[in-house]
């Protein structure tokens, strides 16, 4: 049984359709690229798989509990969440925490874990994504590589089922995307189940197991990552490879 | 200025300091307390968007900021003695100017809370704290560092505006003064004599709200 089973999601801003009607599977253990071109509905998909945002219609599975995605209630949705990990793409550590306090944080006061037992676990959080020698740093006092590695770790730290990762190199400079991709390949070689909206195609081909791509809300083509990248099913998906790979080129 | 006056001035400072010390520091210290309490809850119904509760603190901070001190503190003292709520002169002004200022207080740390990025409320829910959690202990805490600088302004204005109670009979600073003068018809100097220990007052205050930021920007922004 998947993981993660999403079924009949949509989503409207306005009468802007934002998210028309989708279907996703996560089995354990599997890595999900999600690809498309801006305004695709990727991001808003996965913030609502989280309840960040409150999809309009669409039903969850998730580790085999089922959850109303219009009508969860919160503490279902609280309770979700202690078992979900989520990357931003601006990071979001508590500004006011340092990279140690920002790991235990929802340790010890959300899950009301003792502290000795909490820093222990966020030391070797740290250290799994090679931030043990920034521990007591403000996040101002890291780059934006390390503030995600630091991101990358908190989500680590509760032990989660999954992680999403919502554009997670995008606000980087390029010369700075490498160390965070390099920990998030390290966390799908070690089997971490993960959903991950990207724009590294490069990276997506390496690290995914599966590739989807959406487009206006729908998904256009979901294929493994071999097939998704030498040889899609969709016309769209060649002209979406193309296009990226142009301008991969002129760079 | 002749020697009689310097001794009046000489002679008054102990007078004049001591119902510094003894009730507007108190008053001040007692009022700015509630103040901040008031002005936390007003705030945070309106931040949270709690929904009848958001219309009362509104409201509440429409009537107060609309209307002058000087009238609240008569209304309370004086007028509410017409309805048989009779204050005495300290408590009263103490609950004037906790709600005054509350109302005001209100608006800044509103305004504070609302300058931080929602996102700091999402990491908080994905790392599975609750609305509360998070804005206990990592909202607040930041926004408390953005309405420091205004909140301590507001302190330094009402350590002055406490002189305003001597309106309805609390022998503060400048009721003593007011007294002496009665006696000596030494205006100029007593006055400007009690301005001077106000002056100290703010100027204490100050350098603690200097040393205050200073504690507080460990975590600021330095560069980026």
């Amino acid at each position: 049984m998947a993981m993660l089973s999403v079924k009949g999601v949509k989503k409207s801003f306005g009468d802007l359709k934002v998210i028309r009607d989708i279907n996703i599977d996560v089995n354990k253990g599997e890595v999900l690229s999600i690809l498309g071109p801006s305004g695709s509905g990727k991001t808003t998909l996965l913030r609502c798989i989280n309840f960040l945002e409150i999809a309009d219609e669409g039903k969850m599975i998730f580790d085999g509990v089922e959850y109303d995605m219009h009508n969860a209630t919160k503490k279902q949705i609280s309770e979700l969440r202690k078992h979900t990990g989520f990357v931003f793409q601006s990071y979001n550590l508590f500004l006011n925490k340092t990279a140690i306090q920002n790991v235990t944080e929802g340790l010890i006061i959300g899950r009301k874990m003792p502290k000795d037992k909490a820093m222990k676990i966020g030391l070797d959080a740290l250290d799994k994504v090679g931030m043990l020698d920034r521990k007591d740093f403000y996040p101002h006092q890291l780059s934006g590589g390390q503030q995600q590695r630091v991101a990358i770790a908190r989500a680590l730290a509760t032990n989660p089922k999954i992680i999403y990762f919502d554009e997670p190199t995008s606000a980087l400079d390029p010369e700075l995307t490498g160390e965070v991709l390099q920990v998030i390949k390290k966390l799908s070689d070690e089997g971490m189940t993960m959903v991950i909206v990207t724009h590294e195609i490069n990276f997506a081909r390496t690290v995914s197991t599966d590739v989807i791509l959406m487009e206006d809300g729908y998904i256009v083509e979901r294929n493994t990552a071999k097939e998704f990248f030498d040889d899609p099913k969709e016309q769209r998906t060649r002209e979406f490879l193309q296009m990226i790979t142009n301008t991969l080129g002129e760079d | 200025m002749t020697s009689r006056v310097w001794g009046i001035v000489l002679d008054s400072f102990g007078k004049i300091l001591l119902p510094g010390l003894t009730v507007t520091i108190p008053l001040t210290i007692l009022s700015f307390t509630f103040a901040i309490i008031i002005a936390l809850v007003t705030a945070m119904v309106q931040f949270a968007n709690v929904k009848v509760l958001r219309k009362i603190a509104r409201f509440y901070i429409w009537i107060i900021r609309g209307t002058p001190l000087l009238v609240q503190l008569y209304i309370v003292f004086y007028g509410l003695a017409n309805v048989g709520i009779l204050l005495k002169p300290f408590p009263a002004a103490v609950i004037v100017f906790s709600i005054n200022e509350g109302a005001y207080a209100a608006e800044t740390i509103r305004a504070s809370l609302e300058s931080i990025p929602v996102g700091q409320l999402e990491a908080g829910y994905c790392v599975g704290m609750s609305y509360m959690q998070t804005i206990r202990r990592i909202v607040l805490p930041q926004a408390f560092k953005t309405a420091f600088p205004s909140l301590f302004n507001s302190l330094i204005a009402m350590t002055k505006n406490t002189s305003l109670a001597a309106n309805i009979t609390v022998t503060e600073m400048f009721m003593v003064t007011q007294r002496i003068v009665a006696r000596t018809y030494e205006q100029l100097a007593l006055y400007l004599e009690v301005a001077l220990i106000y002056l100290i007052f703010s100027t204490i205050l100050t350098y603690v709200q200097k040393w205050g930021e200073k504690k507080l920007n460990i975590t600021e922004k330095s560069e980026v």
